[in-house]
């Protein structure tokens, strides 16, 4: 009972305590001096529709490179924990259920158009919302659509590894390029920046964002197919 | 003035399923329950016009982490019924130390 008050008071403080950030919350009717700075030199600098993607891949490339770094530690983790021989064989013993024919038909289905909204997306992502990051899941969608419709079967994981490994040595290696071409490193102006709203332009912030889209789609299959549990 | 309300009936339905996450007594109600709180999260990052976080949290948030989720659980569930069934076949095994 007593914790239970203690709890509701800790509660209540900390309401109050964030109740200065209610006030100023909601849509600013003017972006601020860093947003307006943005939002000015983004399309003349870089080229990029979507100034979003432009603060991401570029003025903000580094961070990205760490959350990408991040995320492939997380999977490594979860792939060296969940095997079979940690997990007793238990997966592997318990008969495993074959799924209806209506998910089998709309796995088959919409596999394909998943993957293509995937490629979609992160190909687009210097033009309209969305990127490497939301692109990668998408794919990620369609490898669980597979692994739901058909338990038995397995991920081809030396492809994986090469895809996510291979998208990874290629968003450094387009990091050092921008280094030695242009201003810095993940520069995306190492290639020819092109004319603003065109698929190919924005330098090398398409390119950028495809190897981040392939690498975190083969990262998240990768955990789901770890999750699945009778891996060897 | 819409996109207002619209944001507060989203904030709502935020708390009210966050708090029946908790309070559930099932683990699967929870996990949905917490997918749904991404998803209106996620409406709401679209109507203060924030699209790119909102695909993110949409298919990050009540996509990947609910399945990720409901695999660990159906998982857990896994262990603990292979658990029980060895001690109900071999009594003396935990004692033993044996796998």
């Amino acid at each position: 009972m007593m914790r239970k008050v203690l709890v509701f008071l800790a509660l209540i403080g900390f309401a109050f305590a964030l109740l200065p950030l209610a006030y100023r919350a909601g849509v600013a009717d003017e972006p601020n001096a860093l947003a307006t700075a943005y939002l000015e030199r983004a399309p003349a600098e870089l080229a990029t529709a979507n100034v979003v993607t432009a603060i991401v891949v570029s003025y903000r490339g580094f961070d990205t490179l760490g959350e990408v770094a991040v995320l492939f530690a997380a999977t490594a983790g979860v792939g060296a924990l969940l095997t079979k021989k940690r997990l007793g064989s238990a997966g592997a013993r318990a008969p495993r259920k074959e799924a209806t024919e209506v998910l089998g038909t709309a796995a088959r289905l919409l596999t394909s158009l998943l993957a293509l909204f995937g490629v979609y997306i992160f190909t687009h992502g210097h033009l309209t919302p969305g990127g490497g990051f939301q692109g990668g899941v998408v794919i990620a969608t369609a490898v669980l659509l597979n692994i739901l419709a058909r338990p038995q079967s397995h991920l081809a994981h030396g492809l994986m590894t090469a895809v996510e490994s291979l998208s990874g040595a290629a968003y450094v290696a387009l990091g050092l390029l921008g280094a030695f071409l242009a201003w810095g490193f993940l520069d995306p102006r190492a290639l020819p920046l092109g004319e603003l709203g065109k698929l190919v332009s924005a330098g090398a912030i398409p390119l950028i964002y495809s190897v981040v889209g392939l690498k975190v789609g083969a990262e998240l299959s990768g955990i789901l197919e770890a999750l699945k549990g009778d891996r060897e | 003035m819409w996109t207002d309300v619209a944001i507060i009936i989203a904030g709502l339905v935020m708390l009210a399923a966050g708090i029946g996450a908790i309070v559930a007594k099932s683990l699967l109600v929870s996990i949905i329950l917490a997918g749904g709180v991404s998803l209106v999260a996620s409406l709401v990052f679209l109507l203060i016009g924030a699209p790119d976080v909102a695909m993110t949290e949409a298919a990050i948030g009540s996509g990947l982490t609910t399945v990720v989720f409901l695999y660990a659980l159906a998982r857990s569930k896994q262990a603990d019924k292979e658990d029980s069934d060895e001690s109900a076949e071999h009594p003396d095994a935990e004692k033993a130390g044996a796998p």
